[in-house]
């Protein structure tokens, strides 16, 4: 009786404040539609679980991590093998990011391949595009900071690569550097895109991402389009399953984290040789190889410029495809049906080949 | 239309076109606004812009034009090896016959440092594999489209001394 009384008490009085009611009504109303492609709306959520883990990872790193160029290196060994469970949080971080672009990759591709991006959802395509791109970031700037040897050439190469953009390339490449070497002002920049500058992008981006997904619902693939599909209550129901995702792959994270501690290379040395073998992180390899076998010169252009330039117009057509291709011709859908196909399988390609020499 | 039609049709055109050559209080306004509001935003960005593209070392070698690498006879013929220039990395080979060569080890691909391999591959770049002639610094094969930036060596009471093209040794200062 008293419980209940209270448990009332409380509730109203949230619900004066936080309009609980509004809120329940509409947890209400979203449904998921079940069908055989159903799998593919847990991606996005599967995101989300890495990032948490990446913020709390991230923040507990920080304490240790020092961001200095003689100090760096030896605070991430101090992590690895002093610090208490040191190896167990920085692996989980490093492998968190690592998993955390694949299940990007996944949920990137299946979205394209449901038309989930075909209007009105083309506010939450575009901005999970950004929010690739930012991911992109967190990977290149938290690569530097271990400031070990591949990490030094991998840096120096990216920003080269950047400051070939035609105009404005040089300005950028100096900012992010703050200079014309990679150094002390370097490892800051980076930092401070890494822990401040990046985090606040990604809140950004993914309170419209996520106000756009409740907003319009989930999308329904063509193929499911005429039959009659049930349809799942959002809350509880499939809230309660995306929890039992995590769970599972929380624990797959944890068994590499334990089987496979994150490595750390010997510290950089500005004034050595790069080392044999050295290749960026895996993400990123598929665009290395393809740079890599592109001769010196294509025409009158350095092969570089070339690959860059077919580097911005794929970019720039995943972002004008949900105006181009609008559910209402079935040939653009077979074009981009064709052209998605193309870069995956190039981008697979690629990536294995880079892995395998 | 009558004659008299016709002189007021002019009058009015006449007037028109003064209107169009007088700029409207509005639009002068605006423009001024427009021109201000500029101003404001660039003088707020450029300190900013300058504070973000500003090089100052944060720590690191100051400028140099030669540096000493000890005695000839601790590069033996065939090899080579990296060192430090100034704040820049650097390559030294020497000649099977006794030549020395040197350069910016800054690869003219995507910047990375190269390194002397072998004989056989000569000056090589492990990040995508470009490659260099040792004696030339011409690039001969993979991906670089120039050929390595080429310093000074000097061999002076047995030292061997690398300094920036163009610098006459009598002036240079050689840090060792
Ligand atoms: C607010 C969120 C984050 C914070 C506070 C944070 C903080 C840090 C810190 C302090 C380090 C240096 C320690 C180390 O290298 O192990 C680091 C490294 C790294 N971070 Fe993050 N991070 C965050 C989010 C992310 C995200 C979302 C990614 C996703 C790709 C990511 C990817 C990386 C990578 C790849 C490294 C290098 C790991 C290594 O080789 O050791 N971080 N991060
Ligand atoms: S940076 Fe040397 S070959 Fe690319």
């Amino acid at each position: 009786m008293m419980a209940q009384m209270l448990k009332n008490k409380v509730y109203g009085w949230l619900d004066q404040r936080f309009a609980l009611g509004t809120m329940q009504e509409l947890a209400g109303k979203k449904t998921v539609p079940v069908h055989r492609h159903s799998i593919w709306y847990y991606m996005g959520g599967i995101a989300v679980m890495f990032l948490i883990i990446q913020v709390l990872t991230g923040g507990l790193l920080m304490l240790y991590y020092v961001p200095e160029i003689s100090a760096a290196h030896a605070s991430i060994v101090t992590i690895n093998s002093q610090v208490d469970f040191g190896w167990f949080v920085r692996s989980m971080h490093s492998w968190g990011a690592n998993l955390m672009i694949l299940a990007l990759f996944v949920h990137l591709f299946t979205t394209y391949f449901l038309k989930a991006y075909r209007p009105p959802r083309e506010i939450t395509w575009l901005t999970g595009l950004g929010l690739l791109v930012v991911v992109f970031g967190f990977g290149f700037t938290g690569y530097l900071l271990p400031w070990d040897e591949v990490a030094f050439f991998a840096t120096k190469v990216g920003l080269d690569i950047a400051s070939q953009v035609p105009f404005v390339g040089e300005t950028i490449a100096t900012i992010l550097r703050g200079g014309a070497d990679v150094s002390q002002a370097t490892l800051s920049r980076f930092f401070v895109i890494h822990v401040f500058l990046l985090p606040l992008a990604l809140v950004a981006l993914m309170g419209v991402h996520m106000l756009m997904v409740q907003l319009h619902g989930m999308s329904r693939p063509d193929s499911v389009k005429d039959q009659a599909v049930r349809e799942e209550k959002f809350f509880p129901t499939f809230v309660l399953k995306d929890l039992m995702v995590w769970l599972l792959l929380f624990n797959l994270l944890a068994a590499f984290v334990s089987f496979y501690p994150w490595g750390l290379g010997p510290e950089a040395d500005p004034f050595a040789a790069a080392p044999a073998g050295i290749k960026p992180e895996w993400y990123f390899l598929g665009m290395f190889q393809f740079l890599k076998v592109l001769p010196a010169y294509i025409g009158p252009f350095e092969g570089e410029h070339v690959g860059m330039a077919l580097f911005a117009l794929i970019g720039l057509a995943f972002v004008v495809i949900p105006f181009w291709e609008r559910g209402q011709n079935p040939v653009r859908k077979m074009w981009a049906e064709l052209f998605g196909s193309v870069i995956l399988f190039l981008f697979i390609v690629f990536t294995v080949w880079g892995m395998l020499l | 239309m009558s004659s008299d039609d016709l002189a007021q049709h002019d009058a009015l055109q006449a007037d028109d076109k003064l209107m169009a050559q007088v700029v409207s209080r509005r639009t002068f306004l605006k423009a001024t606004l427009g021109l201000f509001a500029a101003g404001w935003v660039s003088m707020m960005v450029y300190p900013f812009f300058r504070y973000l593209t500003s090089s100052v070392k944060l720590s690191g070698a100051e400028e140099v034009t030669s540096v000493s690498l000890g005695g000839a006879e601790t590069l033996a013929p065939g090899t080579g090896k990296n060192f430090q220039f100034g704040s820049k990395p650097a390559l030294i080979v020497r000649d099977t016959d006794g030549t020395f060569h040197a350069y910016d080890a800054m690869c003219t691909h995507l910047g990375c440092t190269v390194q002397f391999k072998d004989a056989k591959d000569g000056i090589w770049c492990a990040c995508h594999g470009g490659k260099y002639d040792p004696s030339t610094g011409k690039n001969i094969a993979g991906p670089p489209p120039k050929p390595l930036a080429k310093l000074d060596v000097a061999v002076v009471e047995g030292n061997i001394i690398v300094s920036k093209p163009g610098v006459t040794l009598s002036n240079k200062a050689v840090e060792s």
